[in-house]
């Protein structure tokens, strides 16, 4: 017989002021099973705890049901006070009145009857729960950092610090990111491939670290401690092991109209080519699609003058599958397309850029060798217009909803370095906040304005169009309340950004969350801000929020100490709720382990008893727990119902079902 | 017709003979002219029985689930549209392919008797067909119908070919036509939501639920389905409705959904007549829309669009929308 204790927590008042949890506890005592029932101010607290606990013994309880908040939240909590009881853990159900209930509902009465119906529903479940008992899984000692910007880089190189091995898969043919694209960096205007390009030659020399350059994750399987990743290593068709980065190459090679990409194509480069001087691994790579000898089968110029016989036209996209026990996902970001901003006119006119265009302008490794040149004619820019939020805090639909965090700041650093280098230059900012939050950010923004004399005006452009070479500027100027138009030599347009596209292949393979704007979620906004809810994934840089450098570098290393903390494990306990076929029903027709994202399901040959004394051999099913993380796909694809779920049994969600229905 | 059955038999009693196979599945002649029924042959003998005509309807590879577990090879003669639901057997693993010697045969069309007993023809004692032309005899004289108006229905939009590899094949290539399956369901989609309600309540309230649809399926071929099993709690609901019976019929849809050949057995079986084939189609139909063209048994081996993932898929928003991309 079944003895079914319930727990209805007030959660001070964030229950208690919405459902009257005394009626709860009141009403559910007469449910069949039920043989205790009890309210508590705090039932996560020590002593509500102990209530339960006590409970338990007193009324030699099979079962319990809490009526609580999020199972999120405190199931873990409640699991180990019934443990500590003598009880199995799973044999808790949490029935969920708060996030389901009292903080949806406004009416008292509707949200009391809903509540009782919340607990009576997990009473039906738990009536159906087995105990259960968790495993043990061993852990790889070794993790995978998707993405080598410098949030890839630095959470890489905390982790191999702390004695782990780490693989850097980076799609480009050399690691770095955006940081090695931009010129300076706020507050500080330390040169910003001055303080990465170290950090890129640490990875490099660490015996731990292995940089996969122009590779992409193509597969991922497994689960927490135990990731199996297939690596696709792109064909760069020059053998990294020969190569010496001597750049004879790039010197023969006759095709040289490609469009630079790191330098945002403002000028141009080989099709054979190392991306920058301080690439890592300082190897070429050609672009196939502008490679004469790809496109003829003539040429062969690089072939014959590479002094190490690097070069290999044949070579193949060739894949690696690695285990780790971690996954830092550190894809970063791009700017947005402006092409649903006709009005700034980017397409139009050369002499509108981005700033991160601006940033190859001014950086002396740059098109223009750090001399500010306009793109059109290579005239000094006297007027320099710079317009914020392009794009970005945009509710139109033709940008993004949220703020990019970094474009106050940058535009700040633009025009404070501009005026510095070139005093002449008149610099207009328009505005419609500056928003400085950060440690010297404001003292930052604050010289721009009042030490360098950058005009700041509160107000949005309305176009910017093209008038005898000149660009005019047209916006508002809402502090003084008029219309202005400034006729300007150059416009920098701070585009909003994005997280990288790639990001929700990778997702998707990951199991990894991804919000409407497609940065990663975060398992807790507050609490568990660098780990994805798919346990051992980590998220670090822009995938999951718009961020500087700073705040990159920090929660990259975040991502190293939770990565570290899993490592040092040897073993992790597994959740038991897995997936096990009843092999009477199984027909064998691998529709489960085609829809199984983890690879736990084999089959085997079984004989089974037809009775008369026949026998039958039949293929079925087999599901390894280890490997199982009870995501339930398989029990909804199987046809028989053979498949079904502990802890999660369609036995126990259809008795959920009817207890709802039930009037 | 005559012709490819004399080459049949002859293929027949070769491998039987020769002991290469140890049974051949075919049909065997019935009372009448127009009830042949699917049957194994184990001898030479019992092949005096065996037929192939106009009235060879039925769809042979589900029995195959069980003979291919027997000791010996077992031949079987599929027509085109039985090689796809014998692909897709063999893709769930529920043939055992090595077992099995397909001999892939003609077909220009099955006859329906129920048709042609519409159309105020009895007593029918014999068939010939000419193109476009069935001459019916009967104790009373000949009677001239046209083929397109007493074929199966699932013969009057077939344009399916053979898609077994690597095996013998009784000839001919059979011209491909130009019919569009989809159109009874496209008059569906057009009804309102009340008339085609109204529309399934009608047909579905006239199921007597005597399983036959369910047993002639060859994707409805589960180890214990569940119909017949009390612990999944289906069999109840499946009966649990004012409306008759309906939860039974969009239950088995919902089970062979993306499996379904469209082999149309279910409605050839079905006592009452219910189009239940119309069913499967719109899933066939949306699926096609929502993840591309996708023939399930055209292979076996491969992906099936409900049971993997690919970057192109429908955003589930739009699988409830029901637009397609």
């Amino acid at each position: 017989m079944q003895r079914i204790g319930v727990f209805i927590c007030w959660c001070g008042s964030n229950i208690a002021a919405t459902v009257d949890v005394e009626k709860v506890a009141e009403v559910i005592k007469s449910e069949p099973g039920v043989v205790y029932s009890a309210n508590y101010q705090y039932m996560c607290s020590e002593n509500g705890q102990q209530l339960i606990k006590q409970a338990i013994k007193e009324h030699n309880l099979t079962g319990i049901v809490v009526g609580a908040c999020s199972p999120r939240m405190h199931e873990a909590t409640f699991r180990k006070a019934a443990e500590a009881a003598g009880l199995n853990p799973y044999m808790v159900e949490i029935a969920n009145i708060r996030e389901h209930c009292s903080w949806i509902h406004k009416d008292m009465d509707e949200a009391t009857e809903k509540a009782v119906i919340l607990v009576r529903t997990a009473i039906a479940k738990v009536k159906l729960n087995a105990p259960l008992t968790a495993g043990e899984s061993p852990v790889v000692k070794r993790a995978l950092v998707i993405g080598g910007g410098i949030a890839g880089i630095q959470a890489a190189l905390d982790i191999a610090d702390a004695g782990f091995e780490v693989d850097i898969v980076e799609k480009n043919a050399t690691i770095g990111g955006r940081m090695a694209q931009i010129d300076k960096t706020f507050p500080t205007l330390d040169c910003s491939a001055c303080i990465l390009t170290p950090k890129m030659v640490d990875c490099a020399q660490h015996e731990k670290i292995d940089i996969l350059s122009y590779s992409e994750v193509e597969d991922v399987k497994g689960f927490v401690g135990n990731f199996s990743v297939t690596i696709r290593r792109k064909a760069r068709y020059v053998d990294e092991t020969k190569c010496t980065g001597c750049k004879i190459c790039m010197e023969k090679c006759p095709s040289k109209k490609g469009l630079n990409t790191f330098n945002m194509g403002l000028n141009t480069r080989p099709a054979i080519h190392i991306p920058f001087a301080q690439a890592i691994p300082n190897v070429a790579v050609i672009d196939a699609e502008q490679c004469i000898k790809f496109k003829t089968g003539k040429c062969g110029i690089c072939q014959k003058f590479c002094g190490v016989g690097a070069i290999d036209y044949e070579q193949k996209d060739s894949f690696i599958e690695r285990q780790y026990g971690a996954i830092v996902v550190a894809t970063g970001f791009k700017p947005i397309e402006l092409t649903a901003f006709n009005e700034y006119g980017y397409a139009d006119n050369k002499d509108v850029i981005t700033s991160l265009e601006l940033e190859r302008l001014m950086n002396a490794a740059g098109p223009t060798n750090g001399v500010l040149l306009r793109p059109s004619d290579g005239q000094h820019p006297k007027v320099i217009t710079f317009i914020q939020c392009v794009g970005s805090r945009d509710t139109s639909g033709c940008g993004k909803p949220y703020c990019s965090k970094i474009c106050c700041m940058y535009t700040a650093k633009h025009a404070m370095l501009i005026r510095e280098k070139y005093p002449d230059t008149e610099v207009h900012v328009f505005y419609i906040d500056v928003r400085t939050p950060g440690k010297n950010y404001d003292e930052f923004y604050r010289r721009a304005v009042e030490q360098y004399g950058v005009d700041y005006i509160k107000g949005m452009v309305g176009k910017v169009y093209n008038e005898n070479g000149k660009l005019m500027v047209q916006g508002s100027n809402l502090i003084d309340n008029e219309q202005i138009t400034i006729e300007s030599d150059l416009v920098v347009l701070a585009a909003a950004i994005e997280p990288e596209p790639s990001v929700r292949k990778i997702a998707t393979l990951l199991t990894a969350s991804i919000d409407t704007n497609n940065f990663l979620t975060e398992s807790h906004a507050k609490l568990r801000p660098v780990e994805s809810p798919t346990a051992g994934v980590y998220l670090a840089g822009v995938c999951q929020g718009p961020k500087d450098i700073p705040e990159t570098v920090s929660q990259a290393s975040a991502c190293a100490a939770k990565v570290i903390g899993l490592l040092a494990k040897d073993k992790l306990k597994t959740n038991p709720c897995v997936a096990t076929p009843d092999e009477t029903m199984c027909n064998g027709c691998s529709q489960c382990a085609n829809v199984c994202a983890y690879g736990a399901i084999t089959y085997v040959e079984k004989e089974f008893r037809l009775g008369g004394g026949k026998t039958e051999i039949r293929r079925v099913a087999s599901v390894n727990p280890a490997v199982c993380q009870g995501c339930g796909a398989c029990t909804v694809t199987c046809p028989s119902g053979a498949m079904d779920l502990k802890g999660f049994s369609s036995k126990q969600i259809m008795s959920e079902v009817d207890a709802i229905c039930k009037k | 017709m005559k012709d490819v059955e004399l080459k049949m038999l002859e293929r027949a009693k070769a491998l039987l003979e020769s002991g290469e196979v140890a049974r051949v599945i075919g049909w065997k002649k019935g009372d009448f002219c127009h009830d042949p029924s699917p049957a194994s042959f184990e001898s030479v003998e019992e092949l005096d029985s065996f037929v192939y005509d106009y009235f060879c309807g039925a769809n042979l590879s589900k029995y195959l689930i069980q003979m291919s577990k027997k000791e010996g090879k077992t031949a079987v003669f599929l027509k085109p549209c039985d090689s796809y639901s014998f692909n897709q057997l063999v893709k769930e693993h529920r043939i055992k392919r090595e077992n099995v010697y397909v001999i892939a045969v003609e077909c220009l069309g099955k006859l329906d008797i129920e048709k042609i007993k519409a159309k105020g023809v009895s007593f029918v004692t014999g068939v010939e067909v000419q193109d476009k032309e069935v001459k019916v005899t009967t104790p009373y004289g000949e009677e001239v119908l046209s083929k397109p108006d007493v074929v199966l229905t699932k013969c009057a939009t077939c344009n399916k070919t053979h898609q077994v590899k690597d095996e013998e094949i009784i000839l001919h290539e059979r011209p491909e036509r130009d019919v569009n399956r989809f159109e009874e369901v496209e008059k569906l989609e057009a009804m309102t939501e009340d008339e085609r309600f109204a529309y399934w309540r009608a047909q579905l309230s006239k199921c007597i639920r005597c399983n036959a649809c369910r047993n002639v399926c060859p994707a409805c071929s589960c180890v214990k389905c569940v119909f017949d099993n009390p612990a999944s709690g289906i069999a109840a609901k499946a009966n649990d409705d004012k409306f008759e019976e309906q939860l039974f019929h969009i239950i088995r849809a919902f089970h062979v959904a993306g499996r379904c050949t469209d082999c149309g057995e279910c409605s050839r079986v079905c006592p009452q007549n219910i189009p239940l084939h119309l069913l499967n189609r719109k899933f066939i139909k949306d699926i096609d829309g929502l993840y591309g063209e996708y023939q399930a048994g055209e292979t076996d081996e491969g992906k099936t669009p409900l049971t993997s993932y690919t970057e192109g898929d429908a955003e589930p928003n739009d699988v409830f929308k029901g637009e397609a991309k």
